[in-house]
């Protein structure tokens, strides 16, 4: 998970202007770090481009939209790295 | 193209569903109420008008790509830049290029050519989603129809967004 917050967190911080040293694994990507979607489109992109995967962004809006998760479980920075490492996970499988 | 109804793609000259490309060419008219105040005795197409029809391109080759079962909205623009004038009577080609097909988004580079010379180029992101009306599939297949979209072979959906859907906006 360290590598891939690591990858993550500088994706993050090319990508929105944020300085490194602000990005934590407890950070919520848009309650702390003010990351808005259309910006997250841009950090998923990268994100699908680093690790050869594609974030399951629709699924995981209409599950927070439908109350049925928290956007914790996807935009807090270590449960994204971990969402990402069973991505790679998978695709591997 | 008919401006005034944001018709910006004209024809299909050549699309390849295996290296995602499309490629448009696109009649600037000689004349519309646009060119009255922009410019007086200096017509010039807009500039925005160059990013639509570029971003109208894009989002020809996505609905395509998917099938036409999921309409493409535009997201941003990113890397825009407008070389050279464009005057009524031109015929703008335009390339577009699929970079990357995410979940729910889509990232592509487009470019338009006059006579050969690049004019405009930009990378365009767009927001898939389901239809949110009937009646705008329908539009927009009518204008498939209208503009010669190669419609015989299916694309592969395997790299696709599937079709249920959430709402970005609402992240």
């Amino acid at each position: 998970m360290s590598s891939t917050f690591e990858t993550v967190a500088n994706i993050i911080a090319e990508t929105c202007d944020i300085p490194r040293e602000n990005i934590t694994p407890e950070s919520h990507a848009i309650d702390d770090l003010g990351i808005d979607s259309l910006d997250f489109l841009d950090i998923a992109f990268a994100i699908d481009k680093a690790f050869g995967i594609k974030l399951p962004l629709e699924s995981w809006t209409q599950e927070v939209n439908e109350g049925k998760a928290t956007t914790e479980q996807y935009f807090v920075l270590k449960n994204l790295c971990a969402r990402i490492d069973e991505l790679i996970a998978a695709k591997s499988a | 193209m008919r401006l005034e109804y944001f018709q910006m793609v004209d024809k299909v000259l050549a699309l390849d569903l295996e290296a995602r490309t499309l490629r448009t060419a696109n009649t600037v008219p000689d004349k519309s109420p646009i060119f009255e105040g922009h410019f007086p005795g200096h017509p010039l197409l807009p500039g925005v008008l160059l990013f639509e029809i570029m971003a109208q391109s894009c989002g020809m080759l996505l609905l395509r790509l998917h099938n036409y079962d999921r309409m493409a909205f535009l997201a941003s623009v990113d890397k825009g830049k407008l070389r050279t004038f464009v005057v009524p009577g031109q015929v703008i080609e335009v390339f577009a290029e699929m970079v990357h097909d995410g979940s729910g988004y889509a990232r592509l580079k487009a470019e338009g050519r006059v006579e050969g010379k690049l004019v405009c180029n930009a990378e365009v992101t767009l927001k898939t989603m389901p239809f949110p009306a009937p009646e705008l599939r329908g539009y927009l297949l009518e204008t498939a129809e209208r503009i010669g979209m190669p419609m015989d072979a299916p694309a592969e959906l395997g790299s696709a967004a599937p079709a249920s859907a959430g709402n970005l906006t609402h992240v």
